[in-house]
């Protein structure tokens, strides 16, 4: 059996005897005799080695392969080696949440280096700590908009239907009323939403590069949401930020999106990170935990925990958000990925990604994989295909190859990075075109 | 210190990707107009940068770590290497099925093993930390009420020692919270519980044992109570490391709860996060249940998508590599070690809880579980000196305070969660070191006043900080 517990069993027999406790039976007799559970019906522990293998195992059983092509939420990004091996720093991983700031200065430093990268990518004044996903950045995002005289949220339609998930259970507990705005061509319909948002509309959520990758016309959406008193909460990608106009600049109050592809594998889907920024007006609606810069006693730079009036354990019922854990290694993660990459290599990532899906679209067009939407897009896009998308998806999937995400009978998701080499979006090629032939 | 982006100088940067290998692609709109500043540093100057982060900060590797409610236990190595295997960290969430059979039998297995150690029927793994696990719960318990056309409850009841989270879960579900008191004893007050259950009581949340260590022997008659008047009960795990291999919130009348694995099953904290917080029903529940769980089938393992679901929490199946350290804890310890770590735990609680009686009051001077509450409500008023003052002067000796001022019908209170892993040696040391800041503070109370005196810095101004907030480095 493995076991953690340091004091031997004669240590623990004489520590119960010298505190008055006959043996452990005697220190847990207050637990009602019919609900002491007899047996618990969990296999014998194990040593260290059989663990390891055991569990090495399963992680065997999973394919791994050797170039991804699909992205729909999680995204295939090359992570430095210095990013794993800070984030790995014991101090970093076994502390808790710091409450105690002169003792925990550098989570609480790193926190604020995260809040202001958050910041300068999406243009915003203010970053929260993070929360637990992208989904759950924009359903905490929905509620911020909501006061007595706005309550309804509309979500475009041309979001991740993952994310609309997320959004319509957390208004399912808010008993919040979601509408979604209809699609045209692969983006939202703007004159539609513009109509569809009447007096009482909280929020306008978009999603920029949108689920099928194409780029929406977000200072449109701006304006629909604001000439009815609403605010327009937009979901954006981190990396298309290195290039693409910031949510500040397109006119949009609330920015949120998934920051997995800054340093986080994609790990079957977590941990994975929230991020949340906003204008000052709504600093003081954003959930979370929030680092601020002061100063101590003496005059020396300090960071602490701020505006905790918002937060459940001051406020507990009248709270912002019930949000207590967040994902702050995730939040290390991200500050470290943004360090070692830098204001260039961000940008090249993001040149990459949309340069090789540009290279990949043109090249599957020319065998017969037609583009669905006619849009610009970054590093995502929808073909159609007389050939079955299963039948496509396998072929790759034989070569070692995962293929996009198929959308119906007939359309697959793509996705490229800087990963995907020339030669293998070529090989992509070439496999689909036997499958086509 | 100063920031990442206060140091090294434009052009300084890491050699991290190739030329492009593809004609390059420009954006034809929608280009960035405002200037990206982000650090310019060397490989080399980013590593000290965070080696000296490093140093500021106190994690459980580095001393002793009672944070009371927070089980701040040692984390394992080993569930630390298994969760960075390129097996589970290079999986697409949305891989084809037969492609994630390794995931789907992780998730299958840990799974089934809370659901046995929480005595519950099935379990959701996609929460991601325990509030978030709570607003899941509560979600369910609107779902079965809304199932069965009931709509009249609106209200849920929790007691005023609950954790910060409880009351606030519930608004975001939609439900009225009522607030009941507490007996002279930290337990529930059946009289109190009985006048406030009714037909609008939609259910009841609470932890067993109590925010004040204290495990409520009323708990039959408690979920009793509550079942009759037709709300269900839920249970908070935050303090499941009390009992786990023990009892069973499952016999204990509990409906729906969650489990913290990054307090319980020793999965690290991380600074904040991430964490992990399934939730476990009975099979009535079940039909309601987010996301997919994982379930064998005839050649493997497949996702299964419940009936009438709540929809989901999250994007993708939850903090997988979380569930990864905390199946690898559970596979270690074992049927044994699960009730030895529990058994431990809730003993060196009691340890400390006797011997700093004779110097420091206890809340509630019973026989603890795993935490105990100790009030300095006396020194406060006879020699101004506050739990503050005792926490801040712990951080002169290394050690982290306990959490201070919680629960809230304690008045001055430290609350002290030594938890079983740390060595009698460790505990005698703390103990004495509690000693002689008592001792201190009587003595020159200025001195534990104005403590911490060795820290990095002393105490911070968080008065002004919340007044004119600097959130963000502004260039």
């Amino acid at each position: 059996m493995g076991r953690y517990v340091p004091n031997t069993k004669e240590e623990q027999l004489k520590m119960l005897n010298e505190i008055g406790y006959k043996d452990f039976d005697d220190l847990f007799s207050v637990i009602p005799d019919s609900v002491r559970l007899k047996d618990l019906d969990l296999p014998a522990g194990k040593s260290e080695l059989e663990v390891s293998r055991i569990i090495s195992e399963m992680a065997a059983k999973n394919k791994q392969y050797k170039a991804i092509y699909r992205g729909a939420g999680a995204y295939d990004h090359y992570i430095p080696s210095i990013v794993k091996q800070i984030t790995s720093k014991e101090e970093f991983v076994t502390a808790y949440t710091p409450y105690q700031a002169e003792i925990s200065q550098g989570v609480l430093q790193s926190i604020f280096e995260y809040q202001t990268a958050i910041c300068q990518l999406t243009g915003m004044d203010v970053s929260n700590a993070s929360v637990y996903d992208g989904g759950t950045a924009a359903a905490e995002a929905c509620a911020m908009c909501k006061d007595r005289k706005h309550s309804t949220v509309y979500v475009s339609e041309t979001t991740d239907p993952k994310v609309v998930s997320v959004i319509k259970t957390y208004c399912f507990g808010s008993n919040t009323e979601v509408k979604m705005v209809p699609a045209k061509n692969g983006l939202t319909d703007m004159d539609e939403a513009a109509k569809m948002m009447t007096e009482g509309a909280a929020c306008l959520y978009i999603q920029q590069p949108n689920y099928y990758g194409q780029i929406e016309d977000a200072h449109k959406a701006a304006d629909v949401a604001h000439n009815i008193g609403a605010k327009l909460i937009m979901g954006v990608n981190p990396v298309s930020l290195a290039i693409m106009e910031t949510p500040r600049e397109a006119g949009a109050d609330i920015a949120v999106g998934e920051g997995q592809p800054l340093g986080l594998p994609i790990a079957f889907g977590g941990p994975y990170i929230g991020f949340m920024a906003c204008v000052s007006d709504m600093m003081r609606k954003i959930p979370g935990r929030i680092v601020g810069e002061t100063t101590d006693d003496a005059g020396n730079r300090a960071f602490v925990l701020t505006l905790q009036a918002r937060e459940q354990h001051i406020r507990r019922e009248k709270s912002s958000s019930n949000i207590c854990s967040n994902e702050a290694l995730c939040a290390m993660t991200v500050s470290v990925y943004l360090a070692a990459v830098g204001r260039d290599g961000l940008e090249t990532v993001a040149n990459a990604c949309a340069s090789k899906a540009h290279y990949l679209q043109k090249e599957l067009e020319k065998i017969g994989l037609k583009k669905k939407f006619d849009g610009e897009f970054f590093h995502e896009f929808v073909t159609t295909s007389s050939a079955p998308a299963d039948k496509i998806l396998a072929a790759l999937d034989n070569k070692g190859i995962l293929g996009g995400l198929k959308l119906s009978d007939n359309e697959i998701l793509w996705c490229a990075t800087e990963k995907n080499t020339k030669a293998s979006m070529d090989e992509v090629v070439a496999t689909v075109k036997e499958v086509c032939a | 210190m100063k920031l990442i982006y206060e140091i090294g100088e434009e052009g300084r940067k890491l050699d991290l990707f190739p030329e492009l290998d593809v004609e390059k692609y420009e954006l034809k709109a929608n280009k960035r107009n405002v200037e990206l500043h982000l650090p310019h540093v060397s490989e080399q100057e980013l590593s000290r940068h965070f080696t000296n982060l490093a140093k500021r900060t106190h994690g459980v590797n580095d001393g002793f770590y009672p944070l009371g409610s927070c089980t701040m236990k040692y984390n394992p190595k080993i569930d630390e290497e298994m969760a960075v295997l390129p097996g589970f960290t290079n999986v697409h969430p949305l891989a084809p099925v037969e492609s994630v059979e390794g995931c789907l039998e992780v998730m299958e297995t840990l799974q089934e093993r809370l659901c046995k150690i929480a005595g519950m029927d099935a379990m959701t793994l996609q929460p991601a930390a325990g509030a978030h696990g709570e607003f899941t719960g509560l979600l369910l318990i609107k779902a079965y009420h809304e199932s069965r056309n009931d709509k009249a409850r609106t209200k849920i009841i929790v007691p005023d020692s609950a954790h910060g989270t409880n009351p606030a879960s519930a608004v975001m579900a939609g439900f009225e919270v009522i607030n009941i008191p507490s007996d002279d004893k930290g337990c529930v007050d059946l009289d109190g519980l009985r006048n406030a259950v009714g037909p609008d009581t939609a259910g009841l949340m609470l932890t067993n044992p109590n925010t004040v260590g204290v495990f409520d022997k009323n708990i039959l008659e408690i979920t009793k109570i509550v079942h009759e008047a037709g709300g269900l009960c839920y249970y908070d795990g935050a303090n499941l490391n009390a009992v786990m291999g023990q009892c069973r919130p499952g016999d204990m009348g509990f409906d729906v709860l969650h489990i913290n694995l990054h307090k319980t099953f020793a999965t690290p904290h991380g600074g904040g996060g991430p964490g992990s917080g399934p939730v476990g029903c009975k099979e009535f529940l079940a039909k309601f249940l987010p996301g997919f769980t994982a379930v064998k089938s005839a050649n493997g393992f497949d996702k299964k998508y419940a009936d009438n679901t709540i929809g989901n929490l999250r994007t993708m199946a939850g903090n997988f590599l979380v569930m990864v350290k905390a199946l690898t804890y559970i596979t270690t310890l074992g049927k044994e070690g699960i009730k030895e770590a529990s058994s431990n735990a809730v003993l060196n609680a009691n340890y400390m809880r006797v011997k700093l009686s004779k110097t420091y009051h206890m809340a509630y001077p019973v026989t603890c579980m795993h935490e105990f509450v100790m009030t300095l409500e006396e020194e406060h008023k006879n020699i101004n000196v506050s739990a503050m003052d005792i926490a801040k002067s712990m951080l002169d000796y290394g050690i982290h305070p306990p959490t201070m001022y919680f629960p809230l019908i304690v008045h001055e209170a430290l609350m002290v969660e030594p938890t079983e892993t740390e060595t009698k040696e460790e505990m005698d040391h703390v103990i004495n070191v509690l000693k002689e800041i008592h001792e201190k503070a009587e003595k020159d109370p200025e001195y534990v006043r104005s403590a911490p005196h060795t820290t990095v810095i002393n105490r911070p101004d968080e008065v002004g900080a919340a007044r004119n907030p600097i959130v963000a480095f502004k260039f």
